[in-house]
């Protein structure tokens, strides 16, 4: 069963979680033997750019000792063999060049959006 | 030719996403599939004829059988037979329905 | 009598915030009417529907006493979709994500309810007729 989990809510409880959530699960999904592809959309396109950088914070006298890298996790999801699509109308309309983002991903279109919803057998939209 | 159920949950005056959800929808049918637009909660609200109601008027167009769950509109004093040209009422069961059918299945 | 099915939901918004929740319930009663059998994953907030310890309270504004009030309780509700569905010949399997469960604090859920792990939903989602995922934002 190939599975296409899609990413587009960003920056949600990603501080108190230390990760996000859904990139988080995709890991954990992954290591218990799912076929999964990810798509970016969304402000979640946002997840690929390089430099993002959430350190610093601290609450009274707890610090945050362990800044969620969320670019670095979704790298880590391909070393892992998972595809990592990236919606490119998305990324346009935010600003972003390929240059700002990380390596390895692979760009979609709307219409190639369709296209990918075909090869997979359920698409888990987070 | 495969089937999907499209479920949107979102309304266009609070989120700027539900247009692309729409045109995806399109974009399936015109690639060849079979898309029902189920749409619950405050996305029932573009069913009541108003200024951002032409998504769903280009998604039925297009060839999207677009549902509204009929408590959703039922909650918000929308009348089901005063909706968008297209848009028929329908009761939440039609997503268990199409899920136990194998659909490809989304929830926005 | 309906073909038996099975049905796997993922949830994610906690109690009481959004009406996400109202839908996915209801998605799940009608299943549970149809004595499918019924996986359900709660990920992040979703771990407090189970929650034990809710209790109901008073409503001042509309001048009703807690008995008077009878406030949902989203415990309640998913105790009813379990015995609904068992009556049906069907189940619904609840697993909270344990991880999840830990950084709330509410380990103590319902009767039924089981921790697990990601990796359930993926056995959950492999052994369905089909699986729905009702993300948060």
């Amino acid at each position: 069963m190939k599975t296409l989990n899609i990413i587009e809510t960003a920056y949600r409880a990603t501080i108190e979680e230390q990760d996000d959530t859904i990139v988080w699960i995709t890991h954990a999904m992954k290591g218990a033997g799912a076929d999964l592809s990810v798509l970016l959309r969304g402000n979640a396109v946002n997840y690929a750019v390089k430099g993002q950088d959430a350190s610093g914070l601290s609450f009274g006298s707890e610090k945050q000792t362990h800044p969620p890298m969320i670019a670095e996790d979704v790298a880590a999801l391909m070393k892992k063999g998972v595809a990592v699509y990236i919606a490119e109308e998305d990324v346009a309309a935010r600003g972003l060049e390929r240059t700002d983002l990380i390596e390895g991903l692979k760009p979609v279109s709307r219409a190639g959006i369709a296209k990918l919803f075909d090869e997979h057998d359920q698409i888990w939209n987070w | 030719m495969a089937k999907y159920l499209l479920i949107e949950s979102r309304d266009p005056f609070d989120s700027n996403d539900t247009g692309s959800y729409q045109a995806l929808a399109g974009e399936l049918v015109k690639q060849g599939h079979k898309v029902t637009l189920f749409l619950v909660q405050n996305g029932v609200l573009p069913a009541r004829p108003g200024t951002k109601s032409q998504g769903l008027t280009d998604a039925v167009k297009s060839g999207v059988e677009v549902l509204a769950d009929d408590f959703s509109l039922r909650e918000r004093g929308i009348r089901a037979d005063k909706l968008v040209a297209g848009v028929k009422a329908a009761p939440l069961d039609v997503v268990v329905d199409q899920l136990v059918e194998g659909r490809k299945a989304l929830f926005h | 009598m309906a073909e038996k099915k099975t049905l796997t939901f993922a949830v994610m918004d906690a109690a009481y915030e959004n009406a996400r929740t109202t839908t996915a319930l209801r998605l799940m009663d009608i299943a549970a009417r149809r004595g499918y059998d019924i996986n359900v994953f709660a990920y992040e907030g979703a771990v407090t529907l189970p929650f034990s310890k809710q209790s109901p309270h008073p409503n001042a504004v509309h001048g009703r006493d807690a008995d008077q009030e009878d406030h949902p309780l989203p415990r309640k509700f998913i105790a009813g979709l379990m015995k609904t569905a068992k009556e049906k010949g069907g189940k619904v399997d609840w697993i909270n994500c344990g991880l999840c469960v830990d950084e709330r604090g509410v380990a103590e859920a319902i009767e039924g309810v089981r921790r697990g792990s990601p990796g359930d939903l993926v056995k959950c989602a492999q052994s369905s007729d089909n699986t729905l995922v009702i993300g948060t934002r």
